[in-house]
C-alpha cells in the first residue's frame, strides 16, 4: 500500500534559521547604536549607513563561516540591493508623509467649494478655498491632453508604422524636445503666441506650453509601446485585405491600447505639477474661470507657489493642503486610467 | 466582390480559375533568394511546397499574395496570374488581391484585442465589406475550419484563450470569412501537436472542395496526406529553385530528380 508523503518545503527557512537571522539583525542594530554613540558621527544618515554596513558584514561573515565564500558574497550583494531599494523609497515616503501630515490640517469643505477671490493670505482657513485652482489644473491638463494625445500618438505612428523619410530627424527632435526646460516652453509660447497674437494671458496659453512638454513624452512612450506589437499582427491584417490605415486603426492601436493609456498617464505626470510656464502665461487668478480662452486662470502649482510666497501661517497651511490635493488628483487620474486600460472585452 | 466559379473535374464548384506563376524571381536587397519559379495551381487542388529551410518556399508564397513587398528591401520579377490577370500589373488594387488570396501564417496570430467572433469577422471589417447575416457567416467559417463545436459557447472569449491548435484554426476561419479563391498556408502546423495537425489537415481537405490551396510544409507525411500536387524547392547556396513538380504520389514513389529522391527519402534536409 502506497502512503502519500506529507508535503513539505525543504528549501524554506526553519524557525532556527529565522532566529539566527533575527539575532544578526538585532546584533547589527545594537552594534550600530553603540558604534555611532561612541564615534564623533551623528544624525540619521550615519545610523542608516553604519547599520547597513554592519548588517552586510555580519550576514556576510556568518554565511561565509557556515556555507562558504559564494554564500557570503550572495549575502553581501543582497544587502546592497536592499539598501538601494530602501534608499530610493526613503525620499518618496518622506515627501508623502510630510505632505500628508502638513496638508491635512488645511483640508476643509470650503477648500473645494470656494475660491480665493474674496479671501486674502492672512484670512483664517475657513475663508476661501482652492476650487479655482482645482478647476484650473483640470482644465489645463484637459486641454493639453486634447492637443497632445493625437499629436503624440500620430508622431509615434509615423515613426513605427509609416517609417517615412523624416523618421530619423523626427525621432531626434522628439528626444531633444523631451529635454526642453519647462520655462523655455513657457517663454516660447509667450513670445510666439501671447505677445504677437492673443496679447493676454489665458488658460489656453498655459495649456499650449504644457502641450510642448507633453507631446515628446507621449510620442516616445507610444513609440516604444507600438514597437512591441508583433509585426505578425500587422501582416495578418494586411493579408486579410486591409489597407495599412485600417490595419493600424483596427489592430495595432487596439492591441497597444493599455500601453498608449500609460503613455497618456506619463504625459499627465510630466505636466501636472509644472509651475514655471503657468507663472508666465496663465496670469494666475484667484477666481474660478470656466473660460480657458480669456482671463487669468488659476492652477494648483500656481496656487501653491503663491501661497508659500505670501508667507503667512494660514497661507503656508493652504499651500500644503494644495500640494496634498494635487497629489491626490494625480493619483486618482492614474488609478482611473489604469482601470480603464486593464478592462477586458468580455 | 466578383468571383469566377469553375467546375472541377470531379464536378465540384470551386471559386476562381486557379493560379499560375511565370518566371517568378525574388530578392532581398542584392540577395537573390528565388529563381525562375513556374507553377500552375489548378482550381480546387492542394499543392504542397516542400524543401529544406531557406530554399525560398515562404518567400514564394508571399510573392503570390503580394506580401513579399511588405519587407522594405524586397524586390521581385515575373508574373502571377489570378483569373488571367497579373496581380503585379500596374493599377492593381493590392488589397483586392489579398482578399482573393488568403493567407495562414506559421505562428497562429489571432488579434489580441478581439473576441473569437470578432476575429473571424475581422477581415470583413478591415476590408469594409458588408454582409447580410453575420451570425450565419460566423458559424459557417468556424464550422469549415473545424472549430465551431469547440467555441460556439464562448464566441465572446478572447482569441488568446484558445490552445495553439484552436488558434490556428481560428486564423483559418478568419481567412475564410472573406471567401478567398486561393488559400496560402505557410507551415500552418509547425507549432502544433499531432492531434491539432490532423484536424487542420482534415480542414484543408474539406476546404479544397471550394478553393485552391497552396501549403508549405516541412512534414513529408503531411504533404503526402493532404496534397494533390507537390513541388520540391532547393537552394544549393544560390537562389532557391524549383527542382521538380508532379502529382504527389509520383514525387514520393518515383521522383525524376536524384535530389528530390534524396530529400523525400530523408537522406538530407
Amino acid at each position: 500500500m502506497n502512503t502519500i508523503p506529507k508535503p513539505s518545503m525543504p528549501w524554506a527557512a526553519t524557525p532556527k534559521d529565522r532566529l539566527r537571522d533575527l539575532l544578526i539583525l538585532v546584533g547589527a542594530i545594537v552594534f550600530t547604536y553603540v558604534f555611532v554613540g561612541l564615534s564623533p558621527m551623528n544624525g540619521k544618515l550615519a545610523y542608516f549607513f553604519i547599520f547597513f554596513m554592519t548588517y552586510a558584514i555580519f550576514t556576510g561573515t556568518y554565511k561565509g563561516i557556515t556555507r562558504g565564500s559564494a554564500a557570503a558574497k550572495d549575502a553581501v550583494v543582497s544587502s546592497v540591493v536592499v539598501v538601494g531599494a530602501v534608499a530610493t523609497l526613503i525620499p518618496i515616503t518622506s515627501i508623502l508623509a510630510t505632505v500628508i501630515s502638513k496638508g491635512y490640517k488645511g483640508l476643509s469643505i470650503n477648500l473645494f467649494t470656494t475660491d480665493m477671490s474674496l479671501a486674502t493670505a492672512t484670512d483664517p482657513l475657513s475663508n476661501g478655498g482652492l476650487l479655482h485652482a482645482i478647476t484650473g489644473t483640470l482644465t489645463l491638463v484637459g486641454i493639453a491632453l486634447i492637443i497632445s494625445v493625437p499629436l503624440g500618438i500620430l508622431t509615434a505612428l509615423y515613426m513605427t508604422e509609416i517609417k517615412g523619410r523624416f523618421m530619423k530627424p523626427i525621432k531626434f527632435l522628439v528626444q531633444a524636445m523631451s529635454g526642453v526646460p519647462s520655462i523655455v516652453a513657457g517663454l516660447f509660447i509667450l513670445s510666439a503666441v501671447l505677445y504677437p497674437i492673443t496679447k493676454s494671458s489665458s488658460g489656453l496659453m498655459g495649456a499650449l506650453a504644457l502641450s510642448i512638454l507633453m507631446i515628446p513624452t507621449i510620442a516616445r512612450t507610444s513609440e516604444e509601446v507600438l514597437l512591441l506589437i508583433p509585426s505578425e499582427l500587422r501582416e495578418a491584417g494586411v493579408a486579410l485585405g486591409g489597407t495599412q490605415w485600417r490595419t493600424v486603426a483596427m489592430i495595432v492601436v487596439p492591441a497597444a491600447r493599455s500601453g498608449l493609456i500609460t503613455a497618456m498617464i506619463l504625459g499627465v505626470a510630466r505636466i501636472a505639477g509644472e509651475t514655471a510656464p503657468l507663472l508666465l502665461l496663465t496670469g494666475g487668478g484667484d477666481k474660478v474661470n470656466p473660460n480657458p480662452f480669456d482671463g487669468p486662470m488659476g492652477s494648483l502649482p500656481y496656487y501653491i507657489w503663491k501661497s508659500f510666497y505670501a508667507g503667512s501661517e494660514e497661507s503656508i497651511t493652504r499651500a500644503w493642503a494644495g500640494l496634498l490635493v494635487l497629489i491626490v488628483i494625480i493619483l486618482v487620474l492614474f488609478i482611473s486610467a489604469r482601470s480603464l486600460s486593464s478592462r477586458k472585452v468580455k | 466582390m466578383t468571383t469566377i466559379d469553375t467546375i472541377s473535374p470531379e464536378g465540384r464548384k470551386v471559386l476562381g480559375t486557379g493560379l499560375e506563376t511565370r518566371a517568378v524571381h525574388a530578392w532581398f536587397g542584392k540577395n537573390h533568394v528565388l529563381s525562375d519559379i513556374n507553377l500552375n495551381f489548378a482550381a480546387g487542388s492542394v499543392t504542397a511546397l516542400i524543401g529544406p529551410s531557406g530554399c525560398g518556399k515562404s518567400t514564394f508564397i508571399r510573392t503570390i499574395n503580394r506580401m513579399h513587398e511588405f519587407i522594405p528591401t524586397a524586390a521581385m520579377a515575373g508574373e502571377v496570374f489570378l483569373d488571367g490577370k497579373d496581380v503585379y500589373a500596374a493599377g492593381t488594387d493590392v488589397t483586392k488581391i489579398r482578399l482573393k488570396i488568403g493567407m495562414v501564417f506559421q505562428k497562429p496570430n489571432p488579434f489580441p484585442s478581439m473576441t473569437i467572433g470578432e476575429n473571424v469577422l475581422s477581415g470583413l471589417k478591415l476590408a469594409q465589406i458588408k454582409v447580410a447575416n453575420k451570425d450565419s457567416l460566423l458559424e459557417e467559417c468556424l464550422t469549415r475550419a473545424g472549430l465551431w463545436k469547440e467555441v460556439k459557447d464562448r464566441l465572446g472569449a478572447h482569441g488568446g484563450s484558445l490552445s495553439g491548435g484552436q488558434q490556428q484554426r481560428l486564423c483559418i476561419a478568419r481567412s475564410l470569412a472573406v471567401s478567398p479563391q486561393v488559400l496560402l498556408m505557410d507551415e500552418p502546423c509547425s507549432a502544433l501537436d499531432p492531434g491539432s495537425t490532423l484536424r487542420i489537415e482534415e480542414t484543408v481537405r474539406q476546404l479544397s472542395e471550394s478553393m485552391t490551396i497552396v501549403i508549405v510544409t516541412h512534414n513529408m507525411q503531411q504533404a503526402a496526406r493532404v496534397s494533390d500536387h507537390t513541388a520540391f524547392f532547393l537552394s544549393d547556396g544560390g537562389p532557391g529553385e524549383m527542382i521538380e513538380t508532379a502529382p504527389t504520389s509520383e514525387i514520393f514513389s518515383r521522383p525524376k530528380d536524384k535530389r528530390t529522391e534524396d530529400y523525400v527519402t530523408g537522406r538530407f534536409g
